[in-house]
């Protein structure tokens, strides 16, 4: 049934992707690198004023222009390190995509039936949703907590969950397979770049009021940077919600009971809460926006559980045990 | 007199007011919230009941100290304990308490006009300004038409601005996503109420009849008659199960990857029948539930005979798998025999092996080399008429039969292999290896409340994310040459909008639009007021 060499070949790409994503990293790195020398300017015009103060403010404000000022002081190894970047990893998530592609073609099968799979196929998602969102607005300063993550990922997918291409077990052959464990790799790729944007932002805003100068200052300023993270949230729960829609639908048909409290669907359930938290309290008055963002992380703490803990160590029937 | 009698009245029903507003604010929701994700967890940490009564009297019995603590609080029913309850019923109440002042002020802010411009649009953050070469009466009608075009609900409150605002629909999907979360838990309600599950074992070629008696187990909801359950009848003929055989990879080999039951059914007895499979992922919908292939095993068939060779014993019996390799444990009661009654007690191992350490265990799930491992027991099987487990043998009125040398006795049986027992207890033969479906049939009259208030959470979710609730004013004042207008647009949104600013040179950029251009030989286009960069200097 299984394909040996398309699985082999399957392989060879990931290997493949990790080298070229840790070249990837160095190169966001040197490009985080290359704005340190901001420390010795005075004052970063971070603020874009233009000439015709009236027609632009809100530009300035909005933060699409990404790192600081404009590219004119960056320094040029920094620029050539971040393009390398940029295109390096577009190349490692293309080939995360081919790693998928011939991992199904080898197993006749939707490549997301084990650990494995699924940490291949969300970093997968991760890095091409950072790439392609990246043509549209400057996310250099946001590629190494993509880049570093989706490595220790992979890793982690080679070393530790690494599974033999082959079927899967019958409750796992059903059409809802593609549609609800997609979906849910998918939401929890931006949920994972979301929570990147998050980190930065808490500590970006906690250097800031402590006075201190630092290469955050060459960050979008935090209200932005904040307002990127609750975009990706905003887009990341939805998706979250349909998974959880489509997994009761799932069971019914699997298990004859659209829910049962088995552990995975207590975690995805708390998930989906935690971040319904956030989003509450995002638009109560008088909750901090730093309060919400704790609230976030909280969320994508459960999310990591969830994954690397639930799926290993308790004991229900997404473990697919003693059928 | 009366002044004493009501104002404690008072009292109580300002505190009253008072606890509702705290009840039914955002801040409380959010506590709550979070509180139900917190209360959600111990019920992944600790085994449940009502998924897995064995396993948590096991882990009450090895914990003796903490168990039967956790016990009463709760902690191994977390999604029936009353503290659970109490936070999603706040939460609840919360909401419908929110929702519904929230419904009333929506309904009025569509109703209503919106608001009149404000006095220097200059002020709010996205404006745009320009000068028109027409009357400023007639810039108004023209950003009257872009901003109806755009979907904007216009109103002009004086004669030289105009406000315009959309995206009521952010507040109503809001609206209607709290509402469907209650719907929700109707539909969840409804289920529980009204519906029932039951589970029966089925070995190949018996029927079973949809009545209460032929369940193994059946749990009904508090309001369901368990006598008038749909009388439809099903008989298991072959059921296929097929196992990793070719891949041998760590976590591969031997499992499972399919299981089909081919059965043939009747929807009431006598009724024709019809033939049809079930599946994993594929239930068969009879009337009023639905069956699900849920399990299956090995239910060995074997023939006990008594001394003179009659028949006291014969047909499948179902072992119950306890390892991923199906080695299966089950109890053979042989009451009919004359005299002492007979138990076998033992496993039953699809692919046998005789494991130094582990003694007899099966390494493979197929049938492939099948024999049974059992120990004899004599004496009283049902003592006291007590309820017992069809796999284990009750042996306390039973004493077990040894060999000539003292030892337990030891039976190994392979297909079509007979025993004969000593001590003139006649003989047991293993016919051969039939399967059984486990099946679990399930009636829950919610589930399309609940799926459908699903789903409308989920558009009203996306509505209330995706739209923006957007105001747009302008105002028009006589530019110093006669027939030109200066326009300030401006905009106003709920919450963060980034992409507002470009709402704003939109419409200002279609009301340009529609105004007469320039004649082309005009050699002196009119001098901006706008700052370098945008749309309109490039225009004149
Ligand atoms: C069952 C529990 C609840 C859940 C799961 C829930 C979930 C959510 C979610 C995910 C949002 C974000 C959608 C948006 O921003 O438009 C939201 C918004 C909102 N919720 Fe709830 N909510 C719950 C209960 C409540 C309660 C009890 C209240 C009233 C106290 C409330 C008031 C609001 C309001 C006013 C918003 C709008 C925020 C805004 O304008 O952005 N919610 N809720």
């Amino acid at each position: 049934m299984t394909n040996e060499t398309l699985a082999e070949y399957a392989n060879l790409s990931l290997y493949s992707a990790m080298a070229v994503f840790t070249l990837a990293m160095l190169c966001h790195a040197a490009y985080l690198a290359g704005l340190l020398p901001a420390r010795d300017r005075t004052a970063p015009d971070r603020e874009l004023v233009a000439a015709g103060a009236s027609t632009s403010t809100t530009r300035a404000a909005s933060g699409e222009r990404g790192a600081g000022a404009t590219d004119d002081d960056v320094p040029l190894r920094a620029r050539k390190a971040a393009g390398v970047a940029s295109t390096t990893t577009w190349l490692g998530g293309l080939l995360l995509l081919a790693c998928v592609v011939l991992r199904g073609l080898s197993v006749h099968r939707w490549p997301l039936g084990n650990m494995f799979e699924f940490a291949v196929m969300g970093s997968m998602f991760t890095v091409l949703a950072y790439s392609l969102w990246s043509t549209r607005r400057d996310l250099r300063w946001l590629g190494l907590f993509v880049t570093a993550p989706v490595l220790l990922v992979l890793g982690m997918a080679l070393r530790v969950w690494y599974t033999e291409a082959a079927q899967v077990m019958p409750s796992l052959q059903s059409y809802w397979l593609v549609i609800h464990v997609t979906v849910a790799v998918l939401a929890t790729a931006v949920f994972t770049i979301g929570a990147a944007a998050t980190g930065i932002y808490l500590v970006k805003d906690a250097v800031q009021r402590a006075g201190r100068t630092s290469v955050l200052d060459r960050f979008p300023e935090t209200g932005a940077i904040e307002r990127t993270a609750y975009g990706l949230h905003i887009v990341a729960f939805p998706l979250w919600t349909f998974t959880l829609i489509a997994g009761a639908i799932w069971a019914r048909q699997a298990w004859a009971s659209y829910w049962n409290w088995d552990p995975k669907e207590v975690w995805t359930f708390v998930i989906w809460v935690v971040y319904a938290a956030y989003l509450h309290s995002r638009a109560t008055s008088g909750i901090s926006r730093q309060t919400a963002s704790y609230i976030a992380l909280a969320g994508y703490a459960c999310v990591i559980v969830n994954f690397a803990v639930v799926n290993v160590f308790f004991v229900g029937q997404h473990s697919y045990s003693g059928l | 007199m009366v002044e004493q009698v009501t104002q404690p009245q008072l009292r109580a029903a300002g505190w009253l007011r008072w606890m509702w507003r705290q009840l039914t604010s955002m801040r409380t929701a959010l506590f709550l919230l979070l509180l139900l994700a917190v209360a959600a967890l111990p019920g992944s940490i600790w085994p449940q009941r009502s998924i897995d009564a064995a396993r948590t009297a096991d882990y009450i019995a090895s914990h003796p100290t903490a168990g039967p603590w956790l016990d009463r609080l709760g902690f191994f029913e977390v999604y029936a304990s009353p503290w659970f309850a109490a936070i999603y019923l706040l939460l609840f109440i919360s909401l419908v308490g929110c929702v519904l002042p929230r419904s009333r002020m929506h309904w009025r802010a569509m109703r209503a006009t919106p608001p009149r411009a404000p006095a220097r649009l200059e002020r709010l953050s996205a404006h745009r300004v320009a000068e028109v070469a027409v009357e400023p009466g007639a810039v108004l009608e023209a950003a009257r038409e872009v901003l109806a075009r755009k979907r904007f609900r216009t109103h002009a409150h004086d004669l030289d601005s105009l406000s315009a605002e959309k995206g009521f629909l952010k507040e109503t999907g809001n609206l209607v996503f709290h509402v469907a979360l209650i719907f929700v838990i109707v539909g969840v309600a409804i289920g529980h109420l009204f519906g029932w599950k039951g589970d029966v074992i089925v070995p190949v070629g018996q029927t079973f009849a949809n009545t209460l008696l032929r369940y193994d187990t059946f749990a009904p909801g508090p309001w369901v008659d368990p006598q008038t359950l749909a009388p439809f009848t099903l008989r298991v003929d072959r059921l296929d199960a097929t196992f990793e055989e070719n891949v041998t990879g760590r976590g591969q080999f031997g499992q499972p990857r399919d299981f089909t039951a081919h059965v043939t059914t009747t929807a009431t007895p006598g009724a024709a029948s019809q033939r049809s499979t079930i599946k994993v992922n594929h239930p068969l919908e009879m009337q009023g539930a639905g069956v699900f292939l849920l399990g299956n095993g090995y239910a060995p068939v074997v023939t006990v005979r008594d001394a003179r060779g009659n028949e006291v014993y014969s047909g499948p019996t179902p072992f119950l798998a306890r390892d991923n390799n199906y080695t299966s444990v089950g109890a053979i009661k042989v009451p009919g025999a004359a005299g002492k009654q007979l138990g076998f007690s033992g496993l039953f191992l699809p692919t046998a092996l005789v494991d130094r350490e582990q003694g007899p265990i099966s390494v493979f799930p197929d049938a492939k080399k099948p024999a049974l491992a059992l120990t004899l027991f004599e004496g009283q099987l049902f003592p006291g008429g007590r309820p017992q487990s069809v796999y284990v043998l009750d042996t306390a009125e039973m004493t077990q039969v040894k060999n000539d040398k003292g030892e337990p006795l030891r039976l190994w049986l392979e297909p079509g292999k007979t025993i004969t027992l000593p001590g003139d207890r006649g003989s047991i033969t293993f016919d051969g290896v039939d399967r059984f479906a486990g099946l679990s049939i399930r009636h829950d009259p919610g589930k399309l409340v609940t799926l459908a208030a699903a789903l409308l959470a989920l558009a009203g979710l996306v509505a209330s994310l995706v739209v923006r609730r957007r105001r747009v004013f302008l105002r028009v004042s006589p530019a110093g040459p006669a027939g030109r207008t200066v326009v300030t647009v401006a905009g106003m949104a709920k919450g963060d909008d980034e992409g507002l600013d470009r709402v704003v040179q939109d419409v200002l950029t279609a009301v340009q639009d529609r105004m007469p251009r320039p004649p082309e030989t005009d050699p002196d286009p009119a001098p901006s007021r706008l700052g370098a960069g945008s749309r309109w200097s490039d225009r004149g």
